[in-house]
């Protein structure tokens, strides 16, 4: 008998225990929502890291002190990275394009009567050169600023916003306790993994340590760019080799610092979506797993509620195959059903998270092969745990199924 | 050559420690275009028979051959399909598949013989109207009547063209003048061709048809003529 029919035949008998097939498919829906869901945040996440990260170019690197965790009894050498350390990069490294120190730390803006809780970010003139990310209006500073130690400084549109600043340049506000000028506004970047690139405060790295303190120099962040993107990783070694030797690290002793290029970002963050596509995927596979078994379960009620029909099919001449294919298909679709409705919950749930997680994530991605693996492992699934209580209904003996009351 | 050929026809069971000979050396030949009446006492062997005759079952010893097929030694599959040909049931608890339509009811076989869905409905719908329902094909099964329900199921024995109907006390569960109906109905059936088989332990019933088979303790023990 063809496959339709019995697809039929499945259908109405799905139909005629409405409440009964919903709830049993209810792992599968919950199994595929899940990965779906989960996949679909993973998915976006990357593409946007990715986009981010892209971006920087493959050129760009961050320096930055790491800890190294020591274990009981040993003594904890300071680690320390400062803008001397950059200088001396600067001076001794060959391909080095641009360097910029950083420091971050959030502080209060006040212009006027307006008072506004902001991050303050210390670098150099190199800065937007570095990020890719320019002024609007009025200028950075430059050089001669930073020399000069002078009180500028740059503001993102939000703080603009926020202080009622007007038309901001030449304005005067304050940073903690520090009067600065304000000579120029940052383009439009928007949310960046949870950070409002907009709300942000450039001062001069020298102005900022009147900020933060002389403590806070002693842990800066390196940014660079080389001149090629071909020699990123002699650059790497050769700053490697000398902040060992300007942080007198011999032998075997670690790094006290960590030396970041794109790559290796991006390949971070796809190991890490990876491992969190695996755990879910465990997980999953326990939700397919138990819904398989309320499967085989209700099609084992099934197939004892329906032995008299069973009896009546085989009187008429329906084959052990036939029997077998009816309630195999019948096990298939309340699980391939599971299987739909749960992609389009887990598209849902998707699309919620994405839109309830500040930051611009984009759109939930739903790629093709999770579609094909849902319905995939739906249908195996269904196969799985049918074939026992379908089986079971084959084997029946007509003249017993037609006596069952 | 006889349509159903039974020779030395043995069932036994063993139910416990005890054996039981439901059909113990049975020989039975039915002619093409037959009317009979398989009779008997509750436990005299007349269901096993049916079923043996129905292809449901085998025997346990003997030989069976039904429209020149040796049926004794099919396997499963080749009996279901020897039933979908051959054979059409009509039971005393009617049989039919429950919130379906009469007409679905009725494609059943047709399904399992691999007759397309077009031709399927025109062949039901066509055996519906010989048994007087037509009227009532988009009824779902328990919308009908007692006597309507076994309707549909004679036109489901019919469906196929089938060898012979087989009837298992088809007025068992019926008032006397719906039983009546159905009767006049096999007599309709009989004489337009088809083989029919009767088991019934009820006379009247049997005076229906034309020749009378007793069973008694698994064997033979009177064939005759019904009287006119």
């Amino acid at each position: 008998m063809i496959v339709t029919e019995n697809f039929r035949i499945a259908l109405r008998a799905l139909w005629a225990n409405k409440m009964r097939s919903m709830l049993t498919t209810l792992g599968i829906i919950i199994g595929v929502a899940a990965v779906i869901g989960v996949v679909s945040i993973v998915q976006g996440l990357q593409v946007l890291l990715t986009r981010q990260f892209e971006g920087l170019g493959a050129n760009f690197m961050i320096v930055q002190p790491r800890q190294q965790f020591s274990g009981p009894g040993m003594v904890q050498k300071p680690v320390r990275l400062t803008w001397d350390d950059g200088l001396a990069i600067r001076d001794a490294v060959a391909g080095i394009d641009m360097i910029t120190p950083q420091m971050f730390g959030s502080s209060q803006a006040k212009y006027r009567d307006r008072a506004h809780g902001t991050f303050v970010i210390g670098v150099n003139q190199d800065w937007p050169e570095v990020h890719d990310f320019s002024v609007e209006i009025g200028r950075f500073f430059n050089k001669v600023d930073l020399d000069r130690r002078q009180k500028v400084a740059v503001v993102g549109l939000d703080v603009v916003d926020e202080l009622r600043l007007g038309n901001p340049i030449g304005k005067e506000m304050t940073l903690g306790t520090l009067p600065v000028t304000i000579v120029g506004v940052m383009e439009k970047k928007g949310q960046s993994l949870g950070q409002n690139l907009d709300d942000l405060v450039f001062v001069p790295f020298e102005t900022a340590l009147g900020i933060f303190g002389r403590r806070a120099a002693e842990q800066v962040q390196l940014r660079l760019r080389t001149t090629s993107t071909n020699n990123v990783d002699q650059v790497r070694e050769e700053i490697r080799q000398l902040l060992r030797r300007r942080h007198q690290i011999v032998g075997d002793d670690p790094d006290d610092f960590q030396i970041i290029v794109q790559d290796e970002i991006l390949e971070q963050t796809t190991q890490l979506l990876g491992t969190v596509t695996f755990v879910v995927a465990g997980i999953v596979g326990i939700a397919l797993l138990v819904g398989g078994i309320g499967i085989m379960n209700i099609m084992l009620v099934s197939v004892t509620e329906r032995t008299r029909e069973i009896g009546i099919r085989k009187s008429v001449g329906a084959r052990r195959q036939d029997i077998l294919l009816q309630f195999l298909i019948e096990a298939v679709t309340l699980s391939l059903l599971g299987g739909a409705i749960g992609l389009a919950l887990g598209y849902g749930i998707g699309r919620l998270a994405t839109n309830l997680i500040p930051g611009d994530l984009p759109p939930a991605v739903v790629p093709l092969w999770a579609i094909a693996l849902a319905f995939g492992f739906s249908t195996a699934v269904g196969v799985f745990f049918g074939i026992y209580p379908a089986s079971k209904a084959a084997r029946l003996d007509p003249i017993d199924a037609l006596r069952y009351e | 050559m006889a349509l159903i050929k039974l020779q030395a026809v043995r069932k036994i069971y063993e139910v416990g420690t005890e054996t039981v000979r439901a059909l113990d050396g049975v020989d039975l030949e039915i002619q093409r275009g037959g009317y009979v009446a398989i009779m008997g006492a509750s436990g005299s062997g007349k269901s096993t028979l049916m079923n043996v005759v129905g292809c449901l079952d085998r025997p346990t010893t003997g030989s069976y051959v039904l429209n020149g097929t040796a049926v004794e030694e099919l396997s499963d599959d080749e009996l279901a399909a020897v039933r979908n040909r051959e054979i059409g049931f009509v039971f005393q608890t009617f049989n039919l598949l429950a919130r379906t339509k009469a007409l679905a009811n009725v494609e059943l076989p047709l399904t399992y013989a691999g007759v397309s869905r077009k031709e399927r409905r025109e062949r039901a719908a066509d055996a519906l109207e010989r048994v007087g329902l037509a009227d009532r094909m988009n009824h779902q099964t328990n919308e009908l009547s007692g006597g309507q329900r076994q309707r549909v199921a004679v036109a489901r024995a019919l469906v196929n063209n089938p060898s012979i109907l087989l009837a298992d006390e088809p007025t068992g569960n019926l008032d006397s003048a719906t039983s009546n109906e159905i009767m006049a109905l096999f007599d309709k059936l009989h004489l337009t061709g088809n083989t029919v088989l009767l088991v019934t332990h009820e006379p009247d019933i049997a005076e229906h048809s034309h020749r009378q088979i007793v069973l008694h303790d698994g064997k033979l023990v009177e064939d005759r003529k019904t009287p006119r």
